[in-house]
C-alpha cells in the first residue's frame, strides 16, 4: 500500500512509538456477520501458517444502545481500530427498519476513513470475459453524493444535496498521486462530469489538476464518467488507477469487479486520518453461512493489502503468491469458481503452498 | 391584355395537370412488367409530399456523420426534407438561437441530432448546458436507448437486447449548484413525484407496446433514501397497474456490474438521470461502442433522435474514420416514427447485410475501413435483404 504516507501517519498519530515489522504487532479483526466468521478464520489460519507477526484482536461490532439512547457501535470495538490503527473486517449485514443507519457507514465516519481503494487484477486461471484486467479505483469517501443531506421541500419533490468541498477533494487527489507512485503506476485519471456538473465537479477536478502538479513522474489525464465507463467495457487496459468521487467511485469499483468476476475475488481498503480499515465488499451471503463453502479470497487478498500497508511486504507476496497459485491450478476451487472445493479445503491448499 | 395572358397560362396548367396521368397510363398498359412495379409500388405506398425534419448536426464527428445520413436518404429516395441548424455550445457565436431550433423541433415533431459539447465551463457562468435548455425546453424527457447485439459483429458479449429508459430533464442534471463558502460546494439533485411517475408509465407502456416482459427500476434509494426513495416508489406504483409485467429493482452499483457480467438478463430498465448516463454507455460498450448504438428522446410532441451513447469523439473529426452506424439507426428510427416504415426497412435490412457481409468494417470493430467505404457499401446494398 502506500506505505511511506502512512508511515507519516502513524508516526505522527501514535506518539512516537514505531512498530517495528519484527515485532508482534496488534490488528482488530471485525470478523463480520454472514459467512464473516468462516472466512475470518480462514484467514487466521492461512495467517498463522505463513507465521505473520500479528496478533488479532476479535471484536464484536453488533450494535448496542449507547447512552444517548441511540444504537452504535460498541466502545470497545471503537477503542480497539483506534488503538491498534489498523483493522480488517468481514461483511456486516444491516438489518432494515432496526433503527440504526448502516454500520459500514458508521465505521467510515467513525475512523474518518475518506479514501476507499479498491484494486481489481484479473486472475490468473480463472477466465472471464476480460483478461489483463489491471485498475485501482480510488474513491472519495466522506462526502459528494452520499453526504445524507436530503429533504422533502413540498410533497412530492426531494432535493437531495451532493457536497463537495475542497479540504476532501484535495486530500483524496493527493493520495492517489502518493498512491500511483509508490506503487510504481504510470497514469491517474480523474473522472468526472463537469461539462454538467460545472462546480461541484468542477471543483473536484481542479483539486486533482492541482494534485497533478505536485507529482510530475505520473501522467495525468482527466476523463467524462460516461466515457469512462464506454472505454472500460470495451478496453480496460486504458486504464491504471482512477480517482473520482464517491458515487462515481462505488459505481465504478463494482463495475471493475464485475468485469473480473465479482465482489468475492476484489480486495479493498479503507485509508483513513486515524488508521485504516481493510474489508471484503461482498454481502454476507446467508444461505451459504455455516455450510462451509464460502470464497475466503477477498478477504485474504484485503489481508494481503493490509500486510503491505503494514510494509510487511515479504509475507504479503508470499501469501498472495500461494493464493493465487492455488486458484490458478484450479483444484481447489470454491463454488462460486465453478469448482466444487470446501472452504476450508481452499484455506488447507493455500496454507500447504506457503 | 394581361387577362388574357393569365387566361392562357391558366388553360396551358390545366392541360399539362391532365396530361400527366395520362401519359404515364398509356406507357404503362405497354407491358406486364411494369404492371408489376407499379403494383408493388402501390404497395410501399409512396407519400405524396416531403415529410419535414430538424436536422443538428451537433459538434465533432456529428457533422459528418449525418452527412453519411444525409447521402444514404439521396440514394433511397426517402421522401424527407431536412430542416438544418447550426447548432452549437462551443461555436456560441455562430450558433442558431434556441428558440428558433426548438421551434422547429416542435413544429417538425422530428429531429435529427448529432452530439453537442458541452464545456468544462462556461463564459457567461452559466451552470445549464445547451443540450439541458434545449431538452428543457422542449421536455423531451425520456431517453430510450435500444442496446442490441449485432449479428455479425463477434464481441465479448452476445445476445443482449436491453432498452434503457433514462429521466433526462430532472435529478443530477438540474444545475443547482452554489459555493456556500470558498472551497465548499453544494449540488442539488431533484427528484419530483411527478416526473418519476411519467417516466415510469413512459417505460411500462414502453414495455407494453414492445411485448416486453419485465421493467427493472435502477436506483441508489439505500443511501439517497428521500430522493432515489421518491423514484422507487413511484415506479413500484406504476408496476402495480400494469400486473403483466414483471418488476424488479436493482441498485445502480450491482447492476453496472451484472451489466459488464450477465448482460442479458436485462429486460427493460428505467432509471434517474445520472445513472441512465452511466448505463447508457456502459451496455453501448457492450455491443460496439458508441457508433453502434442509436437513441431517442421524446415528449408529448416531439421525439430527437440522437446517438445512444452521446460523444463528440472530436479527435476523429475529418479523418474520415467514425462509424456512422448509429446515425444511420437514428435515421432509420425516425423514419420508423414518421410512418416511412419501407424506407426505414431499406436502409436497416442494408446495414444488416453489410454487418453480415463483414467485408466492410470501421475502425473502431477492428476493420480497416473508412467511413465512406461503409456508407458506399450501405448504398450498393440498398434493396437487399439480409
Amino acid at each position: 500500500m502506500a506505505c511511506r504516507l502512512f508511515k507519516a501517519l502513524r508516526s505522527t498519530a501514535s506518539t512516537g512509538s514505531r512498530n517495528f515489522s519484527s515485532d508482534l504487532r496488534k490488528v482488530t479483526l471485525i470478523p463480520g456477520d454472514g459467512i464473516g466468521p468462516e472466512i475470518s478464520a480462514a484467514v487466521q489460519k492461512i495467517f498463522s501458517a505463513a507465521n505473520v507477526p500479528i496478533e488479532w484482536e476479535v471484536v464484536d461490532v453488533t450494535p448496542v444502545r449507547g447512552p444517548d439512547g441511540k444504537f452504535g457501535i460498541p466502545q470497545g470495538a471503537i477503542d480497539s481500530v483506534n488503538k491498534n490503527k489498523i483493522g480488517l473486517k468481514g461483511p456486516l449485514m444491516t438489518p432494515i427498519g432496526k433503527g440504526h443507519r448502516s454500520l459500514n457507514l458508521a465505521l467510515r465516519k467513525e475512523f474518518n476513513l475518506y479514501a476507499n481503494v479498491r484494486p481489481c487484477r484479473s486472475l490468473e486461471g480463472y477466465k472471464t470475459l476480460y483478461d489483463n484486467v489491471d485498475v485501482v479505483t480510488i474513491r472519495e469517501n466522506t462526502e459528494g453524493e452520499y453526504s445524507g443531506i436530503e429533504h422533502e421541500i413540498v410533497d412530492g419533490v426531494v432535493q437531495s444535496i451532493k457536497l463537495i468541498t475542497e479540504d476532501a477533494s484535495r486530500r483524496v487527489a493527493d493520495f492517489a498521486f502518493k498512491f500511483a507512485k509508490e506503487q510504481g503506476r504510470k497514469k491517474v485519471t480523474a473522472v468526472h462530469k463537469a461539462n454538467i456538473m460545472r462546480m461541484s465537479d468542477g471543483l473536484f477536478l481542479r483539486c486533482c489538476r492541482d494534485a497533478a502538479k505536485n507529482f510530475p513522474e505520473v501522467k495525468f489525464e482527466e476523463k467524462y464518467l460516461d466515457t469512462v465507463c464506454l472505454s472500460m467495457v470495451q478496453d480496460p487496459n486504458k486504464f491504471d488507477v482512477l480517482v473520482m468521487p464517491n458515487l462515481y467511485g462505488d459505481i465504478l469499483s463494482d463495475m471493475c469487479a464485475g468485469l473480473v468476476g465479482g465482489l468475492g475475488l476484489t480486495p479493498s481498503g479503507n485509508i483513513g486520518i486515524s488508521g485504516a480499515l481493510f474489508e471484503s465488499v461482498h454481502g454476507t451471503a446467508p444461505d451459504i453461512a455455516g455450510k462451509d463453502l464460502a470464497n475466503p479470497t477477498a478477504l485474504l487478498l484485503s489481508a494481503v493489502m493490509m500486510l503491505r500497508h503494514m510494509e510487511l511486504n515479504t509475507h504479503a507476496d508470499k501469501i498472495e503468491k500461494a493464493c493465487l497459485e492455488v486458484i490458478k491450478e484450479g483444484t481447489y476451487r470454491t463454488g462460486d469458481l465453478g469448482g466444487n472445493a470446501k472452504c476450508s479445503e481452499f484455506t488447507d491448499a493455500i496454507c500447504q503452498k506457503l | 391584355m394581361a387577362l388574357l395572358r393569365k387566361n392562357v397560362q391558366l388553360l396551358f396548367s390545366k392541360f399539362t395537370h391532365n396530361a400527366a396521368p395520362l401519359n404515364v397510363g398509356s406507357r404503362l398498359l405497354h407491358s406486364s412488367e411494369t404492371q408489376r412495379q407499379v403494383a408493388e409500388a402501390a404497395e410501399i405506398e409512396r407519400p405524396q409530399g416531403k415529410t419535414k425534419c430538424t436536422l443538428i448536426p451537433g459538434d465533432g464527428i456529428g457533422p459528418e456523420l449525418l452527412y453519411c445520413v444525409q447521402e444514404v436518404f439521396k440514394a433511397a429516395d426517402v421522401p424527407v426534407e431536412f430542416e438544418t441548424f447550426f447548432f452549437s455550445e462551443v461555436h456560441a457565436g455562430m450558433s442558431a438561437p434556441l428558440e428558433q431550433v426548438a421551434g422547429s423541433i416542435h413544429r417538425n415533431g422530428v429531429c435529427l441530432k448529432g452530439t453537442l459539447a458541452t464545456p468544462d465551463y462556461s463564459h457567461t457562468g452559466e451552470l445549464q448546458s445547451l443540450n439541458m435548455k434545449l431538452r428543457q425546453m422542449l421536455d423531451v424527457f425520456a431517453n430510450v436507448v435500444h442496446v442490441k447485439s449485432w449479428p455479425g459483429i463477434k464481441l465479448r458479449h452476445e445476445g443482449i437486447d436491453a432498452v434503457i429508459i433514462r429521466e433526462q430533464t430532472e435529478g443530477e442534471y438540474s444545475a443547482l449548484e452554489h459555493e456556500t463558502v470558498p472551497g465548499v460546494v453544494e449540488c442539488l439533485k431533484i427528484v419530483t413525484a411527478a416526473k418519476s411517475e411519467r417516466i415510469a408509465k413512459f417505460a411500462f407502456d414502453y414495455a407494453t407496446k414492445f411485448n416486453r416482459k419485465k421493467v427493472t427500476a435502477v436506483h441508489k434509494a439505500n443511501i439517497m433514501k428521500l430522493g432515489d426513495g421518491l423514484f422507487l416508489r413511484s415506479c413500484q406504483d406504476i408496476a402495480k397497474m400494469y400486473p403483466k409485467i414483471q418488476f424488479e429493482a436493482m441498485i445502480v452499483d450491482n447492476c453496472t456490474m451484472q451489466m459488464v457480467s450477465h448482460p442479458q438478463q436485462f429486460d427493460v430498465l428505467v432509471m434517474p438521470n445520472l445513472y441512465g448516463s452511466i448505463l447508457d454507455n456502459l451496455a453501448s460498450g457492450l455491443v460496439g461502442g458508441a457508433g453502434c448504438v442509436a437513441g431517442a428522446s421524446y415528449s408529448a410532441e416531439s421525439v430527437v433522435f440522437e446517438p445512444g451513447a452521446r460523444h463528440t469523439y472530436s479527435e476523429a473529426v475529418g479523418k474520415n474514420v467514425a462509424n456512422p452506424t448509429a446515425m444511420l439507426l437514428c435515421g432509420a428510427k425516425m423514419l420508423q416514427h414518421v410512418n416511412l416504415q419501407y424506407y426505414s426497412d431499406l436502409i436497416r435490412n442494408a446495414l444488416a447485410k453489410v454487418y453480415i457481409d463483414g467485408k466492410v468494417k470501421t475502425k473502431d470493430l477492428g476493420g480497416q475501413s473508412t467511413t465512406k467505404d461503409l456508407v458506399y457499401a450501405i448504398i450498393n446494398n440498398l434493396g437487399s435483404k439480409p
